[in-house]
């Protein structure tokens, strides 16, 4: 029988929630990681058992995690080749968790500044992996989205990263600037159809596609109005905060911007709005049902002031009709006193008959709807803040 | 200056990194010559790879902003890596204490 596993990255361990395909009685490990930031966790497509977990602190730095058998135990994948994957008394070993920004005279330009908060150059320093995506086809490749903003790649199974520098280095780099919650790589999408195909975002740079692997990029913000910055329609300096697709029809994307929800049919070369009615259309995650690629998911915030649900209700608001059109998911949230936010990785849908839909809120619930959004149950009320929520569908 | 009785460096870490390394209480190390912060963390590294990167930086090798070094009631932090530690530290009498900056959350 079908089972789902839900990987939940708070901001302090991660934890791992399963069930049947009915999704109604659930198991709950960890903490995992206690104590630490857990950005990101996501399984790999090709070998789910393989789970990747970016575990980080502003105290002690970035350390990636590996699981191969499902999250049941982890390693540290930056051991030596040959080495014993255990040191003294069998802890697991990690020489590396590097991430160093290429600087190499090969990429043609060193890049090292970005545009500070007020203005000025400010040098590029690596913070942290903000989110993990593994290949769709080789579990060994897994790709990081860093803060300060950059793509890293490892082919070795997290033992190494080597940094994509085209995408820094393509000539807008400078103009990019940190939102409030730093300037962080937050999306890579695959094309399913086109492996040579990426499209990524940064807050607040904008999102940016390779139609070669990864060597050049290209920014892809044509339709974008952000009136917070000096010249709305620029080519970089948007703070998209989030952008899902679903595989069928890769051509589509949808974006939930920090103001505004986006759509693009031609890959991300242009961009329209479909706020439509939505009570207000600030907001951090956005989502497409499995089987059904114009059926969409948000989570409207009140402003940029103030990130909370509006009105304090927690509200999903789901569209049939790719945008535009958005009805109100209500029943088993809670409609008083709510005021909790939805962070931008902090929500996911399996792949189930019935589509599932997840989110983990900053108040530690994380909500399950197992009816494409009818209906939601809290799977867990009292976590640590959610700061991201994946779901793997497992046949 | 004179060498601990057992010949190893008292090191306390902070809970964190006790955790990621999977040890309980304090360690004791030996030291490949003059005992200085920077022997001492090197040693560590090596016996513990899991903290590379933890305590100093990965490339330029600086203190972590938010660590500092404690040992005698002194702080160390802002002395040369190379400096020798105290004589107490040396001698095993007392430990390097790795600390991390207090904060609430």
């Amino acid at each position: 029988m079908s089972k789902v596993r839900v990987l939940v990255g708070t901001r302090k361990g991660a934890f791992i929630l399963t069930a049947d395909g009915k999704r109604e009685k659930w198991t709950v490990s960890g903490p995992h990681f206690a104590g630490w930031e857990i950005y990101h966790m996501k399984g790999s497509p090709a070998s789910p058992n393989r789970i990747y977990a970016s575990q980080t602190s502003g105290w002690f730095g970035q350390i990636i995690q590996r699981s191969d058998d499902g999250g049941k135990t982890w390693i540290q994948p930056g051991t030596p080749p040959g080495e014993s994957t255990t040191g003294p008394g069998g802890a697991p070993k990690a020489e590396s968790n590097k991430f160093v920004y290429d600087t190499s005279a090969e990429t043609g330009k060193p890049l090292t500044t970005h545009q500070w908060y007020d203005g000025t150059q400010h040098p590029w320093e690596f913070k942290r992996v903000w989110h993990i995506e593994p290949s769709l086809t080789e579990p060994d490749v897994v790709y990081a989205g860093v803060e300060d903003a950059a793509i890293f790649r490892s082919k070795d199974g997290g033992k190494s990263w080597q940094e994509l520098s085209g995408l820094r280095g393509h000539g807008t780099g400078p103009q990019w600037q940190p939102g409030a919650g730093g300037m962080c790589l937050h999306s890579i999408l695959h094309d399913p159809s086109n492996p040579k195909r990426m499209v990524i975002a940064i807050s607040a740079a904008g999102a940016f596609r390779t139609d070669d692997g990864g060597k050049t990029w290209k920014p892809i913000n044509k339709g974008l109005h952000s009136q917070y910055i000096p010249n709305p329609t620029a080519e970089v300096g948007h703070c998209v905060h989030h952008i899902a697709m679903n595989g069928t029809r890769p051509n589509v994307l949808f974006m939930q911007k920090h103001w505004d929800v986006m759509r693009s049919d031609d890959a991300g070369d242009s961009w329209k709005e479909v706020s439509g009615n939505l009570p207000t259309d600030f907001g951090f995650v956005i989502d497409v049902h499995a089987h059904e690629p114009e059926t969409i998911y948000v989570i409207p915030i009140k402003s940029d002031g103030e990130h909370y649900v509006h009105e304090g209700k927690l509200r999903v608001y789901r569209s049939r009709a790719g945008g535009n059109e958005w009805e109100p998911l209500t029943k088993g949230l809670p409609q008083k006193d709510c005021y909790v936010n939805v962070l931008r990785d902090a929500m996911a849908v399996d792949s189930l008959e019935k589509c599932g839909v997840y989110f983990g809120t900053t108040g530690g619930q994380v909500y399950c709807s197992a009816n494409a959004g009818n209906s939601w149950k809290a799977i867990v009320h009292d976590l640590p803040a959610v700061l991201s929520v994946e779901v793997q569908t497992l046949r | 200056m004179t060498g601990s009785p057992t010949g190893k460096i008292r090191i306390i870490l902070p809970p964190h990194l006790r955790g990621l390394a999977h040890v309980k209480g304090e360690i004791s190390l030996d030291v490949a010559g003059p005992p200085t912060v920077r022997s001492v963390l090197d040693a560590l590294e090596a016996t513990y790879p899991m903290l590379q990167g933890t305590i100093r930086d990965h490339v330029t090798q600086q203190r972590r902003p938010f660590l500092r070094f404690f040992a005698c009631e002194e702080d160390l932090s802002h002395e040369s890596p190379d400096a020798p530690l105290p004589d107490a530290v040396v001698s095993g009498k007392e430990p390097l204490l790795i600390l991390g900056a207090i904060a609430g959350g």
